[in-house]
């Protein structure tokens, strides 16, 4: 056990704790904040994992942009403020395959590195990123670019149509 | 560094995001849920950049910035639809959308105004509350 690993298991058990507290707890807004901690903690296994770029981008994207857009749907769909009751429907399908997926994973990916060893490449930083994206991938960034476009204008498409009025 | 810390770590937020989308009934916890896979999956994409040997340098990571901006997108016009789906029935509750519905042509015009701050209901209310007005 090195530092690395330590803070590895530390950052990936606050990672799953918060995870688990998005998917079971009763209040909206509270599942917004936490899973706040869980993209924080991720952005933290990057760090240890020598992505740099990544968890800056995770950082900026994830915690400051898309948590920030459902804590507006939150408020926008009027959710209630304390606990709400009828958050969940009947659970044992969901914990049968949820359970089942991560356990299968869990399983198959401990069996293939098993308590094995590795050493850290050189760090992801902005400059070799950028060489490999706009390098081999710049294609692929391209077409995301698009992507991106498309979304945003069928994003404003959905929403300026107001429903049951014919057109 | 022991690659399977966070090799599994990822593979049980996949499996919590799993159970979040299934269980959840509300939209945009069904939303936050689908966060958790995605995010399971970058981290999966970039421990396997860290701790294997690929002929192209730091392809993972590079795909985990791809995955986060189709997250960002995907997130976007999904928020979107939720939006819509709340003006439309006053609840985002998602075991309560039919899914073979006409179109509404015969009735009054919805409890929509034009600036878009839905119905009156309350969100558990269904679709009780559209023509409440």
């Amino acid at each position: 056990m090195t530092g690395a690993d330590v803070l590895l298991l530390a950052l990936g058990a606050v990672a799953v704790g918060s995870g688990a507290l998005v998917v079971t707890t009763r209040h909206l807004v509270r599942a917004g904040l936490y899973l706040v901690v869980c993209l924080g903690a991720i952005a933290g296994l990057y760090l240890v994992l020598t992505a740099e770029l990544l968890a800056w981008v995770q950082v900026l994207v994830y915690v400051g942009a898309v948590v920030v857009l459902l804590l507006f749907a939150v408020m926008l769909t009027r959710a209630p403020i304390g606990a709400s009751t009828d958050l969940d429907r009947p659970g044992w399908p969901a914990a049968l395959i949820g359970g089942g997926t991560g356990a299968g994973l869990t399983l198959l990916l401990i069996d293939a590195f098993r308590w094995s060893r590795v050493d850290l490449p050189e760090p992801g930083t902005a400059e070799r990123l950028g060489a490999e994206i706009f390098g081999r991938w710049v294609l692929p960034f391209e077409v995301l670019s698009v992507l991106l476009l498309s979304a945003l204008v069928g994003a404003i498409a959905i929403s300026v149509r107001i429903p049951g009025r014919r057109r | 560094m022991r690659p399977v810390i966070p090799y599994v770590t990822a593979a049980i937020l996949f499996g919590l995001g799993v159970y979040g989308v299934l269980r959840r009934r509300n939209a945009v916890l069904v939303l936050m849920a689908v966060e958790l896979m995605l995010n399971a999956v970058n981290l999966l994409l970039v421990t396997a950049d860290s701790t294997t040997r690929a002929a192209l340098p730091h392809g993972g990571q590079v795909f985990a910035l791809f995955v986060i901006v189709i997250a960002a997108a995907e997130v976007g016009v999904g928020l979107a639809i939720v939006l819509q789906l709340y003006r439309l029935r006053g609840s985002v509750a998602l075991d309560e959308v039919t899914l073979h519905e006409h179109p509404p042509d015969e009735g009054p015009e919805p409890a929509v105004d034009a600036t878009g701050t839905g119905p009156t209901g309350s969100a558990g209310s269904a679709a009780s509350g559209v023509g409440a007005r």
